[in-house]
């Protein structure tokens, strides 16, 4: 079983990434469960047709310590099992402990059945507190893929992921496995993003163009795949799919001071238009 | 039995230099021919075993907890609550017993699920249920550590549940990690109690004209009830206790006093400031452990008011009370005469308790507090020479101006300044004074040091709390809990004294003792070894 968690800046486009990419993974037969690590509960919106399920918090706290798996592992898209595991409103509570106790809740249950071939953790934006950081320590998720553009901010947040990332791998096995390009038609954007990824030490994994089709199938509450498997764009996220399946380069990662990341800005720039 | 700065130096030897050079800031061997300082209420260095608490142990355990007609509603995981709940021996009787809550530990018993999504309405719940099971006078919510992280909006909840039952509902933010020890939680308790409690009340004016608040009491083992007796005797009007038995209906009307005795200095120091900027209220530090402190105290209270019935009354009541105890503390020093002790307890027992030892013929040889600030040790006038550091300014400092409707000076200005010089009026004079030369005041005591300092001291008796007893009774040394006194009290005032003397010297004469050998009666006196090619 891999265990594969997904970071990236806030709204970079990370749940439709990785639920693209569990599609395509799916489609190749393979056995899924993803988890939702996002209050928000909207990881598993596009396997699940629309947001059709209860939260391991929300199941947590109606049923009290009685909870029964398939409460709240329901299989969407070709049989991926889809977890969420919610949390409160904004401005209450504590998200991250949140997530720390459905992962738990999800371990204790047996959802990490052996015959799972992936299990894909979706986590929302920035690693704000220990909570979001749960799926790459205590030996869960041992390969990350940051999701990023070539927008400044977006690369400023993959820096520092790359740094938790950097925390963790020193005294564990979480790896660093390679930057997703999730493009926003930014200039010389597919070669920043290579040159990035490597000063990281890691690799670009894919370059997914910007394509209209899949805000259109999002709009359909499904992944592209599932709503055109012939266009282009479902071929895009069968490629990352495939270059996931066959990756093995997993390093810890060397993230850069602030100054050589705007430095690295300036060469490939907006400058020069 | 004394020490010498250099041995002292070699005991704090073990500590990392940093360390030790922290540690030497708070020991000080007490020389009457010079100035000198202790550093006090800072962090205790992490991986040193102090016997200090937390913020919000010292608002609800020790100020707040005692007020009998509230429920006190703990914000947080039960254990929190449980700790908290009675283990100071904090005694109260209300005249309807169903209406004395101290039997009650009230929590929201904070679970998983209520941390992920937030207590606001759980605490909502626990309030309804409180009403609708108990109908209290007023109640308190206190903040845990994890309330604190997770931000839930007690002062929200607190607001509606007023707006809900039309009874006062006071938060008090003193999640455990704010200040260095349970004196930040005292601050915060005395700020609330000012600001939301004291002056509520309708009343404008004593029942009677020698009207008193007892504060910084806190009734342990019946100390505070011993107190009021022998002060109701002498023809004071107690109007309340703060907090000790004390209660809310009488705190919202605690203005009206003449005069203030504050007791515990440490905890209770803020509101007998406020009160007296707030409403004109002097306040006279008063001490009624021992007898001749005692004795003291009555005196000063009667030369304060200045009438001369009072003043005679209180000789009749100070004779007959010793009268009553005649004779009978010789049989006890038969037993307590010429032996040491160290007295190491919160923020003002230290000091107190070595005149009663004195009295039993047992000198106080180390002395310390656990939690206290400089003024406690130096006395009040090196309040404007310390340090404001960030723990001390995480802790709001109320200010309060004076009360246009209610301040009233008690006694003219001229008469204050008068006998500011004969009593102690506004004024602490702090521990180190009244310390003989050669005694050792040690700030935050550890574990470490405690084992030390009784290797070097041998003393007889060892004054501190339930966190150090059983190590030093291990050590062959009786150890009395000067918090909660073990299982007794109580031991203020006249026959307070006797009660004590009889518990002490049962410490010394239990049979225990032969059963037990210290440490160091197995130790060689000296270290050594034989060198290979020396014999």
């Amino acid at each position: 079983m891999r265990e594969v968690a997904i970071y990236g800046k806030g709204g970079i486009g990370k749940s439709t990434t990785t639920q693209n990419t569990v599609a395509a993974l799916a489609e190749a037969g393979k056995n899924i469960m993803v988890v939702g690590c996002d209050p928000k509960a909207d990881s598993t919106r596009l396997l699940l047709h629309g947001m059709c399920q209860k939260t391991v918090m929300d199941t947590l706290r109606d049923e009290g310590d009685d909870v029964e798996l398939d409460e709240i592992l329901v299989p969407g898209y070709k049989g991926v099992k889809c977890v969420e595991s919610g949390g409160p409103e904004p401005g209450v509570g504590c998200a991250g402990r949140g997530i720390i106790t459905s992962i738990n809740m999800l371990e204790s249950l047996g959802a990490y059945e052996d015959s799972l071939d992936y299990v894909f953790y979706d986590v929302l934006g920035d690693v704000v507190c220990g909570g979001f950081a749960m799926p790459i320590r205590e030996g869960k998720a041992e390969e990350i893929y940051i999701v990023a553009s070539g927008e400044l901010m977006a690369l400023y947040a993959a820096n520092n992921i790359a740094k938790g990332i950097q925390k963790y791998a020193n005294n564990g096995k979480v790896r660093l496995a390679g930057i997703i390009c999730n493009s926003r038609k930014v200039d010389n954007e597919l070669e920043l993003l290579e040159h990035f990824a490597t000063e990281l030490g890691s690799q670009l994994i894919h370059f997914v163009p910007r394509d209209n089709l899949v805000q259109r199938a999002e709009i359909n509450k499904k992944t592209v795949i599932d709503f055109d498997p012939t266009a282009g764009q479902a071929d895009e996220y069968r490629a990352l799919a495939k270059a996931m399946d066959t990756n093995d380069m997993f390093v810890i990662p060397k993230p850069m001071h602030q100054d050589r990341l705007e430095e690295l800005m300036m060469e490939y720039g907006f400058f020069d238009v | 039995m004394a020490i010498s700065k250099e041995k002292l130096d070699k005991m704090l030897e073990v500590y990392p230099s940093k360390v030790k050079k922290s540690r030497k800031s708070h020991i000080m061997i007490k020389d009457g021919c010079e100035t000198q300082t202790i550093e006090a209420n800072t962090r205790t260095v992490p991986g040193i075993i102090t016997n200090r608490g937390c913020a919000f142990a010292g608002c609800k355990g020790v100020v707040l907890g005692p007020l009998k007609d509230m429920i006190h509603i703990v914000h947080g995981p039960v254990g929190c609550a449980f700790y908290t709940w009675g283990t100071r021996r904090n005694k109260a009787k209300t005249e309807d017993p169903a209406k004395n809550f101290l039997n009650y530990c009230v929590t929201t018993d904070m679970q998983e699920s209520d941390i992920v999504f937030g207590g606001e309405k759980k605490l909502m719940n626990v309030i309804d249920d409180v009403m609708e099971e108990f109908n209290p006078a007023a109640i308190t919510l206190t903040a845990t550590c994890p309330i604190g992280l997770i931000g839930d909006d007690m002062g929200a909840v607190a607001k509606s549940a007023e707006e809900k039952y039309g009874v006062s509902v006071l938060h008090f933010n003193c999640e455990g990690y704010k200040g260095v020890s349970q004196s930040a939680g005292h601050h915060i308790a005395n700020n609330v109690l000012v600001d939301k409690i004291i002056g509520q009340g309708e009343k404008e004016q004593a029942d009677s004209k020698y009207a008193i608040n007892l504060l910084g009491e806190y009734n342990i083992g019946g100390d505070g009830w011993e107190i009021e007796r022998i002060l109701n005797d002498i023809g004071y009007e107690v109007v309340s206790v703060m907090t000790g038995d004390g209660s809310y209906e009488d705190l919202k009307n605690a203005h009206v006093a003449e005069l203030n005795l504050v007791q515990c200095h440490r905890s209770i120091n803020y509101i007998a400031e406020m009160l007296e900027t707030k409403y004109g209220i002097p306040w006279l530090k008063v001490n009624f452990i021992g007898i001749d402190a005692t004795i003291e105290t009555l005196r000063n209270m009667a030369m304060y008011f200045g009438e001369q019935d009072l003043i005679d009354q209180t000789e009749k009541i100070i004779a007959k009370e010793l009268s009553e105890i005649e004779g009978k503390l010789e049989q006890y020093k038969k037993i307590t005469q010429n032996k040491t002790s160290f007295c190491f307890v919160g923020g003002s027992r230290g000091h107190h308790y070595q005149g009663l030892f004195a009295e039993l013929g047992i000198e106080t040889v180390l002395a310390g507090y656990e939690f206290a600030h400089r003024d406690d040790y130096e006395g009040r006038e090196v309040i404007p020479d310390i340090k404001i550091d960030a723990d001390s300014k995480n802790i709001p400092d109320l200010k309060v101006e004076p009360d246009p409707d209610r301040f009233r000076l008690r006694i003219p200005e001229k008469l204050y300044e008068e006998l500011k010089a004969k009593i102690p009026l506004s004024e602490y004079k702090g521990m180190n004074a009244d310390m003989a030369d050669g005694t050792v005041i040690v700030d935050d005591l550890n574990h470490y040091e405690t084992e030390e300092f009784i290797k070097i001291f041998k003393p007889d008796i060892f004054a501190s709390g339930i966190k150090d007893k059983y190590v030093v009774q291990k050590m062959g040394i009786p150890a009395k809990q000067l918090h909660s006194y073990d299982y007794s009290g109580p031991y203020a005032g006249f026959k307070g004294a006797l009660n004590f003397a009889a518990d002490v010297s049962m410490s010394f004469a239990t049979p225990t003792w032969n059963f037990i050998a210290p440490p160091w009666k197995g130790e060689p006196l000296l270290d050594g070894k034989i060198e290979k090619g020396a014999e």
